[in-house]
């Protein structure tokens, strides 16, 4: 097959390509890093840049490519890939991209090894620094830190693509044809996002593909973060970029996020893309709520439900539901977990409540007693306020006291304000009331009514002297006015 | 460096030779997308179209310099792109993209427009003829400004716009790929008839900007802006 190329031509192909598979590593590991990646041009070759390009060499990774590739070449049957996977604070991992240089049987006798296919595979490099760009894990990976790292693993042999689930796509970046075969370069990446992670007692590295073929086996994570803070952090909530045409944006990013050790499930919902396009991946960073203990916020069209301590079979029923029907329903999420939101100081008993626990704020509170739904302010809203309200009432210190019980069919309890270490007796009038009075600081003099009139009064009784006095001086402002222009 | 006025081909190069090879994008963008797409758009392509500085040795071979490149991020777009690492370069496209923009936004003009990077290649002819420029690539990207009514319309945008960008530079790498004509490499003497060796770190090959705005009549009001050599003699 190769008997028309010279021994050094062969050579120099051979390291051609040994070198190429090296930088292609570079290039996608170095832009799953998370950074932006900036290198200078320069006008006097320096030798040593490869395909003369900037590609900087993490000593790391060279050796990682190096050990996958044993000493041999991508051939056929024999690709070189990258798999780039996301791997979460949870534990959890999931297969984004794989990149693979593959070699097939068609060959391009003509060319010219040192000067064509050379020029060739700097092309194909900087259209790898392109396309590693556009691709959904680019997103993902510029945001990881805390809540997700993402990983990369060489492999050599043959490329398995079955751990990037149903309907992946792919993106060829380009090929370059040699006298020895043509050299092609793709991604196949991912679109379905969603994957259901079980706690322990299962075996996580089920998710992670076994490598039966290849030869060398390496996993090295790049993080933002130290390891110590990966196993306790939390995924941070993404709201979903819902709003208007859903149906053409494809579907929102879910992150089911906070759910605490005691539930089974964990969900991550990130629904495919459209068109045959890279996934919509929302802008906002992960600034979400970092739901707490109690709480599932899963904002769907703008509205927080929450739930109070959701049973778990509930929730995880809930949140798999919602994702069969995507982001069409969100009132069957709104059914299952929405509980009536006790109100501060309303009135209502524990044990009317059909839910479970109930989170009331200052529940010590709220009278004890039972009362009938007719009773209740939330349902039956009292008629007519009070003619004064209590806070008035107490600013004229009239048995301010008397308010403090309230009515019992209101719906706050007035707490009558006392100031820490007050007393009555020394100050004629107590610490409350004075700082109630002299808060803000009393209405100008020319704006109360009856001195504003007067001086309007004034104002109009003098203007016609004025007029006369301006219209002897009008030369004056004449002159004054040519002055300014 | 763009557009001093001083003419180096011809007629217009709007009427591309016939091996020329054309390709047309088209993007629907929001006003204040357009700087940011346009750039996405050409400085992937002159990554493709650019090399290190060439540096000839006596012996008619040369050595080639090396050609960084930088990540950039929009603003304004749900978008990050690759450029090369040249001030020069991304200077001379700024203002290109600035000037189409502002025509863009000018009166007359319902939003629909387009601006054309042509790659070519100079042919000498002797005196009285004036050089030829002879084009063999011309991408044109077409451009519809949008309006939009509020903020939730500008948040669907930047993804929307992120997305067709994103196969914007999958197509862009696809014709790249395709390895068609290119000019040879040339001898030293013709060197500056094939690259522009005016930026001090990278040699793109020679081309040209230009852009033609679409007014509310429906005509199109060609602006052309040349792109000089610097040692282009004026006849």
């Amino acid at each position: 097959m190769d008997t028309d190329l010279s021994s050094q031509d062969r050579k120099d192909l051979d390291k051609f390509i040994k070198f190429f598979a090296l930088k292609t590593v570079q290039v996608i590991v170095q832009a799953r890093l998370g950074e932006k990646i900036c290198t200078r041009s320069s006008s006097s070759p320096t030798g040593s840049d490869w395909f003369n390009l900037a590609i900087k060499d993490i000593p790391e990774v060279t050796h990682e490519a190096k050990k996958a590739l044993a000493g041999q070449l991508p051939a056929v049957g024999r690709s070189m890939c990258v798999e780039i996977s996301l791997k979460t604070s949870e534990g959890d991992s999931m297969e984004l991209e794989i990149w693979c240089l593959e070699m097939n049987e068609k060959c391009d006798k003509e060319i010219k090894v040192s000067y064509t296919v050379y020029n060739r595979l700097s092309l194909l490099l900087k259209s790898l620094l392109a396309i590693t760009r556009v691709t959904p894990a680019y997103r993902l990976s510029r945001k990881q830190g805390h809540e997700y790292v993402i990983l990369y693993r060489i492999y050599f042999g043959e490329v398995q693509l079955s751990g990037l689930g149903e309907g992946f796509q792919t993106v060829r970046v380009g090929t370059v044809g040699t006298p020895v075969g043509t050299i092609t370069l793709s991604c196949a990446y991912r679109i379905n996002l969603a994957f259901m992670s079980t706690r322990a007692g299962e075996d996580n590295a089920a998710v992670y593909p076994s490598v039966e073929d290849s030869q060398e086996v390496c996993t090295t994570s790049f993080s933002t973060s130290p390891p110590s803070q990966l196993s306790s952090s939390r995924l941070s909530y993404q709201p979903a970029a819902l709003g208007v045409g859903s149906a053409d944006m494809g579907y929102p990013v879910l992150f089911a996020g906070g759910l605490n050790a005691a539930h089974p499930h964990q969900v991550l919902l990130i629904g495919p893309g459209k068109e045959g396009g890279v996934p919509p991946v929302p802008n906002q960073p992960a600034h979400g709520t970092q739901a707490d203990q109690e709480r599932m916020c899963t904002p769907l069209d703008g509205v927080y439900y929450s739930a109070a301590t959701p049973s778990s079979s509930e929730d995880t029923e809930t949140v798999s539901n919602s994702s069969e029907g995507k982001c069409g329903s969100p009132h069957d999420l709104l059914e299952t977990i929405f509980i009536r939101k006790v109100g501060a100081f309303v009135n209502k008993p524990i044990n009317q409540v059909t839910m479970a626990n109930l989170d009331i704020p200052f529940a010590m509170f709220a009278p004890k007693n039972v009362e009938l739904e007719d009773n209740d302010p939330m349902v039956n809203p009292p008629e007519s306020p009070e003619t004064e309200s209590p806070l008035q009432g107490s600013l004229h210190s009239e048995g301010s006291s008397g308010s403090s019980t309230g009515n019992t069919h209101d719906d706050f309890v007035m707490i009558d304000f006392k100031p820490a270490f007050s007393k009555d007796d020394i100050l004629p009038m107590d610490l409350g009331t004075f700082y109630r009075e002299f808060q803000n600081p009393p209405q100008l003099s020319s704006l109360s009514i009856d001195i504003g009139a007067q001086s309007m009064a004034e104002d109009l009784d003098s203007l016609p002297e004025k007029l006369a006095v301006h219209e002897k001086n009008v030369k004056e402002f004449d002159a004054f006015v040519e002055t300014l222009q | 460096m763009v557009g001093t006025g001083r003419r180096c081909c011809g007629p217009s190069g709007a009427t591309p030779a016939m091996n020329c090879r054309a390709e047309v994008l088209e993007v629907s963008v929001e006003g204040r997308q357009v700087e940011e797409a346009m750039l996405a758009v050409l400085h992937t392509i002159l990554l493709h179209r650019s090399t290190g500085k060439f540096h000839y040795k006596k012996e008619g071979t040369y050595s080639i310099g090396t050609v960084g490149t930088q990540d950039v991020d929009c603003d304004f777009i749900d978008f990050a792109y690759v450029r090369v690492s040249s001030e020069e370069l991304d200077r001379a496209l700024r203002k290109a993209v600035g000037e189409f923009k502002d025509a863009l936004r000018g009166s007359g003009s319902d939003g629909m427009g387009q601006i054309s990077l042509e790659f070519y290649q100079k042919k000498k002819s002797r005196w009285p003829f004036s050089d030829e420029c002879i084009p063999w690539e011309l991408w044109t990207i077409k451009v519809n400004v949008v309006n939009l009514a509020n903020e939730q319309e500008r948040q669907i945008c930047r993804e929307k716009v992120g997305e067709k960008l994103c196969e914007k530079i999958i197509n862009i790498v696809e014709v790249m790929n395709r390895h068609e004509y290119l000019p040879k490499m040339p001898t030293q003497s013709e060197v500056d008839n094939v690259f522009d060796t005016s930026l001090k770190d990278v040699q793109p090959y020679l081309y040209k900007i230009s852009y033609q705005i679409t007014d509310s009549l429906g005509t199109s009001v060609t602006t052309t802006m040349r792109r000089l050599i610097k040692d282009t003699l004026a006849l």
